[in-house]
């Protein structure tokens, strides 16, 4: 009996040994920041030389606060179609995206260097002519009027239009296209001024916004003009952010 | 036409077949179709009504009935499965539309006996193998909650089932065969809190419906099967609750499985994919007891596997090398969250070391949370997760693979290599759910 014990208590030292040698080393200490906790979202969207192999992702630091939780919930309800970032967002709460939103919204970032213009001079002047004036012929409003005369955007809805690559906004201008990002968000605003331009005319702001530097100090313009809140009332209404 | 017949002939022949060979051949007291409802009255109490809602979260009737960012309760997701794509119905009582002109007893047979208000069978899409076992007063219950839904006014779109399983007379041999209607019926020996959580788990919790493998015509095992099996339509594995070797909970702490249940995530393992989804949605919101007699029934149940089963590839010059360019991909984009050794952060950094969803052997869920990235479901108990980029931007097919082979074979991990091929057919499953 007693060396029935003395082998049971050898054979349990031993299965203790065994875990201990898994979990030996100390757990990997993990600051309780919202910097740490938004790591999966720096991967794509992070400062360093992270943007994939496609140069593709957009910049999310310092864009206004309403304007990124509108895209992480729409994201997450599959209301914005981009299967990783639904994927990625799956089973979050309105509150964390809130807070996530908030995070981004404050971070100061350097902005990287412009890309080269892409733009022949027509282009550019025809650029200009669009996101200065816009088309009244048309009832194309000036890009200025809803994302600032910086065109950084507008608290707290707005995005800002610079900084960003060619291709990406080429792509959002087609997704705006094709029924909208935000479905059922888009009746009455982007989708129906994208649909009206054409792709020689997006490719070309594309291409002018993605060469333009940062103006310094600038950031988020503080009201929609009454007028184009009134257009974009469904964007600016339905968010809630709490 | 003649061949579709015929190919129907020949799958009841054989469903005939295994009914005469199988213990369980039972057939269900037909009703007659159409039987007029039954229009009486009931006056729900307040008690009853709470509970209805507590237990219709605990069975994620919402997680299928509620198509994605739409109404809830109001149908419309699809399941994609080998037989076809269903698409759930429309259970808020909006009389037209939904299930507004049910009444209990319909509800009843449709949760006990799988058989629609009309008299029609169900398709197992709807778990009703697994409802069967829910008490009468629960299923009221339920049912007094589903009426008190505001009516969503939306229509059910056919499902879409494949030939030759659009037949219904196959479905009824099939349940003649695989189904056996029948309220849970406690285990005598067994203490009230484990009879509960098998209540629990076998009925209400479906568990089965994904924790087990479905033969050809999708049917599972058993009552307790809990054997693992590919989610149908998915690109995920749903472990087995039994194996030593994959989510059985033999060897746990009965808080940390409890722990697991209702917050996703615990200091040996976290909830992923579909089983975040239910955590998010059902399980953290069970009652401390409820959760309890889960963790307890889960626990209890009898180990199929053991550790010292799994072997690891031989290491052949090739293998190593493998493993040297597996640990330096480990090296550059794992190691600061999942530490030098594998021992990663319990509870927030899941450990590599010892964890069995990595070495477990289909290698499909380790394969998409390297692609995917994810975080776990931010529930009341852990309402700001942590999470795990996506590397399907930054690494390549074969960069995935040499590093999950390495993770499943460094630090006492023991696993198969995992392969080029293998990674490339889980991105395709990127766009399923």
């Amino acid at each position: 009996m007693r060396r029935l014990i003395l082998a049971t208590l050898l054979f349990s030292a031993g299965l203790a040994n065994a875990v201990e040698a898994v979990s030996a080393a100390a757990p990997v200490e993990v600051p309780d920041t919202m910097a740490e906790r938004v790591k999966p979202c720096v991967a794509c969207h992070g400062l360093e030389d992270k943007v994939g192999r496609d140069a593709y992702y957009p910049r999310i630091a310092g864009k206004p606060k309403g304007y990124l939780f509108n895209q992480l919930r729409s994201f997450r309800d599959g209301l914005r179609y981009y299967q990783p970032m639904t994927l990625l967002l799956a089973n979050m709460t309105d509150q964390y995206l809130l807070e996530m939103a908030a995070y981004f919204s404050g971070l100061k970032q350097p902005f990287p260097p412009p890309e080269r213009m892409a733009a022949s001079s027509a282009q550019i002047k025809l650029a200009r002519q669009l996101i200065n004036q816009g088309d009244p012929a048309r009832q194309i409003p000036a890009c200025i009027q809803c994302h600032g005369n910086e065109l950084m955007g507008t608290a707290p809805f707005i995005p800002g239009l610079l900084g960003l690559p060619r291709i990406y906004m080429i792509a959002q201008f087609g997704a705006w296209r094709n029924g909208g990002l935000i479905r059922g968000q888009t009746a009455d605003c982007m989708s129906e001024i994208a649909k009206q331009l054409t792709t020689e005319e997006t490719n070309a702001v594309a291409a002018w916004l993605a060469a333009q530097p940062i103006p310094e100090n600038s950031g988020p313009a503080g009201t929609l003009p009454v007028e184009m809140a009134r257009r974009c009332g469904s964007i600016v209404q339905s968010a809630t952010v709490q | 036409m003649k061949r579709r017949i015929a190919v129907v002939i020949a799958l009841l022949a054989g469903l005939a077949g295994l009914a005469v060979m199988g213990t369980s051949f039972t057939l269900i007291g037909a009703s007659p179709p159409g039987k007029a409802a039954n229009t009486r009255k009931t006056i729900f109490t307040e008690q009853s009504l709470s509970r209805g809602a507590y237990l219709a979260r605990a069975g994620n009737c919402m997680g299928c009935h509620t198509a994605q960012s739409g109404p809830a309760y109001a149908g419309g997701r699809s399941l994609s499965t080998p037989f076809g794509t269903f698409i759930t119905t429309n259970i808020t009582p909006d009389k037209e539309t939904g299930i507004g002109r049910w009444s209990e007893e319909d509800f009843w047979k449709a949760l006990h006996e799988g058989k629609s208000r009309d008299g029609r069978p169900l398709y197992p899409a709807f778990p009703y193998t697994e409802y069967t076992k829910i008490t009468r007063e629960d299923s009221d219950s339920i049912f007094a909650h589903l009426q008190t839904l505001a009516p969503v006014a939306q229509r059910n779109a056919p499902s879409q089932i494949k030939f030759p399983y659009d037949y219904q007379l196959l479905l009824s041999v099939w349940r003649a065969v695989y189904f056996k209607p029948g309220v849970y019926q406690p285990e005598p020996g067994k203490s009230a809190e484990w009879n509960r959580g098998a209540y629990l788990v076998q009925g209400l919790g479906h568990c089965n419906a994904c924790h087990a493998e479905r033969n050809p015509l999708g049917a599972t095992a058993g009552d307790d099967a809990l054997g693992g099996g590919q989610i149908m339509g998915s690109n995920w594995y749903a472990p087995s609750l039994t194996s030593g070797l994959e989510a059985g909970f033999a060897h746990w702490r009965i808080d940390e499985i409890v722990q697991l249940l209702t917050t996703g995530v615990s200091p040996q393992a976290t909830t992923s994919g579909p089983m975040a989804q239910v955590v998010m949605e059902s399980l953290q919101h069970l009652t401390k007891e409820d959760a309890r007699a889960m963790a307890i029934y889960l626990q209890s149940l009898p180990e199929s596997n053991s550790l010292s089963l799994i072997k690891g590839p031989a290491m052949t010059e090739q293998v190593q090398a493998w493993f040297r360019q597996g640990a330096a991909i480990y090296e550059k984009h794992c190691q600061d969250c999942h530490g030098a050794s594998g021992q990663g952060a319990p509870g927030v950094y899941p450990p590599l070391a010892g964890s069995r969803s990595v070495t477990m052997t289909p290698p499909i869920n380790a394969i998409r949370s390297v692609l995917n990235g994810g975080y776990p479901p931010a529930t009341m108990g852990n309402p700001r997760p942590y999470g795990m980029p996506p590397f399907a931007q930054t690494l390549h097919d074969g960069e995935v693979a040499l590093v999950l082979s390495y993770i499943r074979n460094a630090w006492g991990n023991h696993a198969s290599l995992v392969t080029t091929a293998q990674v490339d057919k889980s991105r395709e499953g990127i766009t399923l759910k």
